[in-house]
């Protein structure tokens, strides 16, 4: 499985070369005072490919995507981030990288002091020499974006139901167009009809906008619906693969979780959908079936 | 390495529409290339040629020329996409923007060149662009002050109506209490009288110690001038007994004690737990204001007797010192100068002060919503309300005891 992810920049068969990884982490440890959190773990994230990050309580889910944003510090290890090693970047450089990926914390982390609009222009604000009239009207297009009314524009998040304030959050996310996005439990907290439609939102987004994604996420239908690839935490590494590739392993916890009753209900409904999407594929759509069929042929290369 | 799990013609879509090297490039050199705009008139047809990266980083040049293009009699209008570099929703942006002004000009405006890719992000763009309403204007400064100092005034009379009435509720349940010892707490009352009262020892100590220091000196130095030095004993006991120990003792446990009220019931507010104690059936009254309110009132008094003992030793010190006044001499001039009703002046204000401060503390402390932020503003009012209402107490209790000639 990890050798799938060990790969160089080769030729692709069009001729052109291969950007290099959307995110390449090699040899990570991470520790708190004695306690080991992460060691020697690989991890690679594609362009353009929507990566989940599942594991058990305490694994450190949070601490890894914490870690390649630069929040915390690893004890030993490489990240490297649209192809710049971050631990080796200059604060001007580490300023530029910041305006290249978008973050969205658990429950949006909006500054409670300004409304929506002025959250979402404080990136503008501070990276670009955009005038007033144009950040507002770049605010007024991510909030449209993210499916906010145009009214929540004036609000403070705390007039916001919690699903609101996520989207508002993925909104200032946005706000510099980003390359990659992290998502930290993007549904947690939201009932099963607001967890789809920003399941939805997040997967029309990164289509349409050319995103990459990282998401931290408990839910199995979103890991289902819309992830590409997903990285388990184990024993303070990952493994990384597909559903139907994760599920094909013997360890006890990837059984339990994929195959346990929530897994079989979130692989039913993720079916159900799939039948749906084949049904009205067209345009834009990446149908589920494909993405299976892409990755099975792969496995037998 | 292209992702295999992508279709391909989504995944170079992507890749396509922001080249990724072009603009790490131009982060890692730290310069900036800008959007280039170009503009000619074909006959009847505006040309707007767009060239170079059009994203959020370069388009600030580029916003202000397009926001004023003045059509100059052309009848139709054509945007040239085909120089586009780099192109994020920003650039999209400005093009459908361009696009609507010069289409409300009654312009033909006809799009050319570019990527699929480019003209799908603007076709986003144009879905889920909106016009926010604009912020609310501000009133004047006139209006602004007006609506304050009302809304300033309810609050003040809806905050004292209903301190007022927990207040009430607080000497119920306290009476109530008293009638039934055994419904008293003792374990969670000696807990507050240890951290309200033994472990605010030494700030009052040391506080005391220096106001008795400070009044002996500044007393002596004035009653120098009239040859009274022996006086400044008289000063420094009667100011010191009636006053100044109780006071400080007041404003430091008030500070201390009632903020940590506050902060305590306003946290356990936040995380539910009074809603849970409700519905096992306990009285939040009776497990968390009564130990603090009952372990304040029995430990105020013997904080202040102790302030009294620090503050007049901290005089005697210092009269010690600057005056040549034996401790002997202060202690036979204390005798004779300062009355013994002195003494429990400032003793009395005790139990009273001490039962403001917790019942503020406590009161605050509910009143704390579902929100951290709330916490601190809680226990910053209570701290000020609580050293308000002590010294207006105080004032009243000068009043009551120069009618009574005390």
């Amino acid at each position: 499985m990890n050798a799938a992810t060990d790969t160089a920049p080769e030729a692709t068969p069009d001729g052109l070369t291969a950007p290099p990884p959307a995110i390449e982490v090699r040899g990570l440890r991470t520790q708190f005072g004695p306690q080991v959190i992460h060691d020697d773990l690989d991890f690679q994230v594609e362009p353009g490919e929507i990566m989940g990050v599942v594991g058990g309580s305490g694994t450190g889910k949070s601490v890894l995507l914490r870690t390649i944003i630069g929040l915390i510090k690893p004890a030993a290890g490489r990240i490297a981030v649209l192809g710049q090693d971050t631990g080796r970047l200059r604060p001007a450089d580490v300023r530029a990288m910041q305006r290249r990926w978008g973050v969205l914390f658990q429950d949006g982390a909006l500054f409670s002091s300004l409304t929506v609009e002025q959250n979402i222009e404080v990136p503008l604000r501070e990276h670009t020499r955009l005038r007033p009239q144009m950040r507002r009207q770049i605010a007024g297009l991510k909030i449209g974006l993210v499916g906010l009314p145009p009214d929540a524009a004036n609000k403070y998040p705390a007039e916001l139901s919690g699903g609101m304030r996520k989207r508002a959050g993925l909104a200032r996310a946005l706000a510099l167009d980003p390359e990659i996005l992290f998502l930290d439990e993007p549904t947690a907290g939201l009932d099963p009809i607001g967890a789809n439609k920003f399941d939805g939102l997040v997967q029309e987004l990164s289509r349409a906008l050319g995103l990459t994604l990282v998401m931290v996420t408990h839910d199995l239908d979103s890991l289902h619906a819309i992830c590409d690839r997903i990285s388990v935490l184990i024993d303070k590494r990952v493994k990384v693969g597909t559903i139907d590739e994760l599920m094909q392993l013997p360890d006890a916890w990837i059984q339990d979780y994929f195959r346990g009753p929530r897994g079989r209900a979130a692989s039913a409904s993720g079916e159900r959908r799939l039948r749906h999407g084949e049904a009205h594929a067209g345009g834009l759509g990446v149908s589920k079936a494909d993405t299976l069929n892409v990755g099975g042929e792969r496995e037998d290369a | 390495m292209p992702n295999p799990f992508k279709p391909a013609e989504v995944r170079h879509g992507a890749r396509d529409s922001r080249p990724r090297g072009a603009a790490s490039r131009s982060v890692a050199s730290g310069t900036r290339a800008g959007a280039r705009l170009a503009r000619r008139q074909d006959a009847d047809c505006l040309v707007l040629e767009l060239a170079g990266p059009w994203t959020t980083m370069t388009v600030a040049a580029q916003d202000v020329a397009l926001d004023g293009l003045v059509p100059n009699g052309a009848r139709s209008a054509r945007i040239d996409l085909a120089g586009l570099e780099a192109f994020d929703t920003a650039g999209a942006l400005l093009v459908h923007r361009t696009t609507k002004q010069l289409a409300a000009r009654g312009l033909e405006v006809e799009l050319s060149g570019g990527l699929e890719t480019h003209r799908g992000l603007i076709e986003t763009v144009r879905s889920h662009d909106l016009d926010c309403p604009p912020p609310p204007p501000a009133r004047s400064a006139l209006t602004t002050l007006m609506e304050r100092t009302g809304r300033s005034t309810y609050f003040v009379l809806d905050e004292a109506l209903s301190l007022t009435n927990f207040l009430g509720h607080t000497v119920v349940v306290l009476v109530r209490s008293l009638l039934r010892p055994g419904r008293i707490r003792w374990t969670a009352l000696i807990n507050q009288m240890e951290r309200t009262g033994l472990n605010a020892m030494p700030i009052v100590g040391l506080i005391s110690f220096l106001i008795g220091v400070v009044l002996a000196y500044q007393g002596a130095d004035q009653l120098k001038k009239f040859g009274a030095e022996i006086f400044t004993v008289n000063l420094v006991g009667v100011g010191v007994l009636r006053e100044m120990a109780i006071m400080l003792t007041a404003i430091v446990v008030a500070g201390r004690s009632g903020s940590a009220f506050t902060a305590q019931i306003g946290t356990m507010k936040v995380n539910e737990e009074i809603d849970a104690m409700r519905t096992i059936g306990l009285d939040p009254m009776e497990v968390l204001v009564l130990p603090r309110v009952l372990a304040l009132i029995l430990v105020l008094p013997l904080l202040t007797f102790y302030a009294d003992i620090m503050g007049l030793l901290g005089g005697a010190v210092m009269a010690n010192w600057a005056l040549d006044i034996s401790f002997f001499q202060f202690a036979r001039q204390f005798n004779v100068g300062v009355p013994v009703w002195s003494f429990w002046v400032g003793l009395i204000k005790a139990p009273v002060f001490a039962f403001i401060i917790a019942v503020v503390g406590c009161y605050e402390g509910f009143k704390v919503s579902i929100s951290a932020e709330s916490v601190g503003q809680r226990t910053t009012a209570a701290v000020v309300e609580a050293i308000f209402l002590v010294i207006v107490l105080d004032a009243l209790f000068s009043i009551i005891f120069s009618i009574l000639g005390i």
